[in-house]
């Protein structure tokens, strides 16, 4: 009993001194310039019962953008970090379809992580994966209203993964997949925060779908490190 | 074979070609619609036998794909037929003998796999119907071994594109659909050709070898016709790139004769374009193949405008081939401002299949040109009956 308990308090002391030597990241993604508008999808009518869910315009959130440049959905990580997934154990993400729409339209998770796919809809999707990287596998699903989450997992790397509906072709989504647990999507404020980074010199990368990829060398140590991105429009 | 089962059988080949060509037409809607993949599994559809899904589930990009599947089925019936056709009588023991075969089939799936009972459904009806059909089969000659061999040519092709049509969507892969679709083509030329051959006109054609046009003449239909069918095959991976318009404004491209396609001027233009579809990120290569695309089109309109004025100078008035030369160079100018439209609505589906279908239409007209001037034997000389003589005035006595 006593030998437990002498265990117990080294892993905390570990957990208290590894929390006490990491760091933090945090910062704000802006946009520079007008963004092309978003499209608005017209064609819902291309399955009624969408048409009978969806009674209001909806525009693919491509850019979404707040009043003083805040830049949603940017996927800030370390780059160049690999083998140090915490995915297996980490709870499952989710991906919804809900009216006929992918939500949210970017995620990220990790090599390893269980992300499930939902369909709320009363209606019948498929779920298709288009990966690249070599070790992710391309999938294909139907399922139905009703049906069970599909159970999605990727081995490697990879920047927005696509997600697409085949039969409601405006549907589609993209996940982030890293390869370690030290990564971020900025809110519709822009803002982000990546905790408990082992101090150290890092490569910052900022990616957004559209915008693209922006890169900062950084230090961390065991206070908090402010990253600003700011994407311009081309 | 009977002149009114010979017309019969024209006719018949005639309705596949057209039935080839609503095909091409569907499947350029599958791809306009990027709903290639919206039926997950194959050869069922959603679990389904396909002759049995319902129709309350056509919806979406289902609508596109699953009725492109039934019509490839409805193709492979027709041109089996018309391969069982050109045996004329002697087809009606394999009538039986095949229809027997399918009901047994088919108690066979019900006896082992009584879940399946809609495949069996398929095999008794297909069964049925073809012992119901040896009691009235035309009992007519055979066509010649030379047309019969391309009739089950047509049924290993057709065959053959149901399967890289559904390994395309089993597999995954891109690539099957480009040669999925410049099968396509070249099946509708077959058929095409078959049904020329089948006609009362060719038998004629054929007896009066000496209007054959000159060896120059031929071999400027073939070539042009290859060019035709090179072009479709760029077509054919434009459109399974699924990138949309790898170039959105025409004449010009990005506003220039030849656009930028350094790593920064093609990350510019991806980020400007914003679809409402999941269109994959457009590359240097897919400018080049857009471009080169560009540039084939003039060729192709030059090659068919350079085979219309040798067809006029050297053919006579009269002749059928300045006919459908003139349709051949009508058909590539349509085609030439369909691309530019297609370009303009930003790659609408209707126009852009339209785009297809006529280009399809174009390949068939000069591949049939091709073979005409070639005049292959395909009958037997029995077969061809009395000589006609020429009704078209000498190249002399013709002019231009």
């Amino acid at each position: 009993m006593r030998g437990q308990n002498v265990g117990l308090l080294a892993v905390a002391t570990l957990g208290l001194a590894v929390s006490a030597v990491a760091g933090e990241i945090r910062g704000k993604v802006t946009l520079k310039g007008t963004p092309p508008p978003n499209p608005v999808v017209k064609d819902f009518s291309a399955d009624p019962n969408c048409s009978k869910l969806v009674k209001e315009a909806v525009y693919v959130p491509m850019f979404r953008v707040g009043p003083a440049g805040e830049l949603a959905d940017v996927f800030v990580t370390l780059d160049g970090i690999t083998g140090k997934s915490t995915g297996a154990s980490a709870p499952p993400a989710v991906l919804d379809q809900k009216g006929c729409m992918y939500v949210p339209y970017v995620l990220a998770i990790q090599t390893k992580q269980t992300l499930l796919v939902k369909n709320s809809d009363p209606l019948l999707h498929n779920v298709h994966t288009t990966p690249t990287a070599p070790g992710n596998k391309v999938r294909n699903e139907a399922q139905l209203a009703g049906g069970p989450d599909l159970r999605f997992t990727f081995d490697a790397p990879e920047k927005f993964v696509r997600f697409k509906c085949d039969v409601h072709p405006w549907m589609f989504a993209y996940v982030c997949v890293s390869d370690h647990p030290w990564f971020a999507l900025t809110g519709a404020d822009g803002t982000y925060v990546i905790k408990d980074v082992p101090p150290g010199k890092y490569t910052l990368e900022a990616s957004h779908r559209k915008a693209g990829t922006l890169k900062k060398e950084i230090e961390v140590t065991d206070g908090v490190v402010n990253v600003d991105f700011v994407f311009e429009i081309k | 074979m009977s002149k009114a089962t010979s017309v019969a059988l024209h006719r018949f080949a005639v309705l596949t070609v057209l039935a080839v060509l609503l095909l091409i037409g569907a499947g350029g809607l599958v791809t306009s619609h990027g709903a290639g993949m919206a039926v997950p599994d194959w050869p069922n559809t959603y679990g389904y036998n396909m002759f049995f899904f319902p129709i309350s589930h056509w919806i979406g990009g289902i609508f596109y794909e699953h009725t492109h599947r039934l019509l490839g089925a409805l193709v492979g019936l027709l041109t089996l037929i018309l391969a069982i056709w050109m045996h004329g009588a002697t087809a009606r023991p394999w009538l039986r003998a095949g229809g027997v075969a399918l009901l047994v089939g088919a108690a066979t799936v019900l006896g082992f796999w009584p879940a399946r009972w809609q495949d069996a459904v398929v095999l008794g009806v297909t069964g049925l119907a073809a012992l119901v059909s040896s009691a009235f089969w035309p009992r007519g000659d055979p066509q010649s071994a030379r047309l019969r061999r391309l009739g089950w040519v047509a049924v290993g092709l057709v065959v053959l594109q149901g399967l890289l049509g559904g390994l395309r969507v089993t597999l995954y892969k891109d690539e099957l659909g480009i040669v999925h679709a410049t099968l396509a083509q070249l099946f509708l030329v077959l058929m095409g050709a078959l049904a020329l051959m089948t006609s009362p006109w060719w038998r004629q054609w054929e007896a009066r070898g000496a209007e054959e046009p000159g060896s120059a003449l031929r071999g400027l239909y073939a070539w042009v016709t290859a060019l035709v069918l090179g072009q479709l095959v760029l077509g054919a991976t434009m459109r399974h790139e699924h990138a949309g318009l790898a170039v959105p404004d025409f004449p010009l491209a990005y506003g220039r004769l030849w656009p930028a396609t350094d790593p920064e001027s093609v990350a510019r233009y991806n980020q400007q374009r914003l679809e409402t579809r999941a269109l994959n990120d457009i590359t240097a290569t897919h400018i080049y193949v857009h471009m080169a695309h560009r540039i084939m089109a003039l060729v192709v309109v030059a090659g068919i405008a350079w085979a219309w004025i040798g067809t006029r100078r050297q053919l006579a008035r009269g002749h059928p081939f300045r006919r459908w030369a003139t349709v051949w160079l009508g058909l590539v100018v349509v085609q030439f401002f369909l691309g530019a439209w297609t370009v303009w609505s930003n790659k609408a589906a209707d126009v852009a299949t339209l785009h297809v279908v006529t280009g399809a239409v174009t390949l068939l007209v000069g591949g049939l040109l091709a073979v005409a001037a070639f005049a292959p034997r395909v009958h037997e000389p029995a077969q061809l009956g009395p000589q006609v003589p020429a009704v078209v005035a000498p190249a002399s006595a013709g002019g231009t």
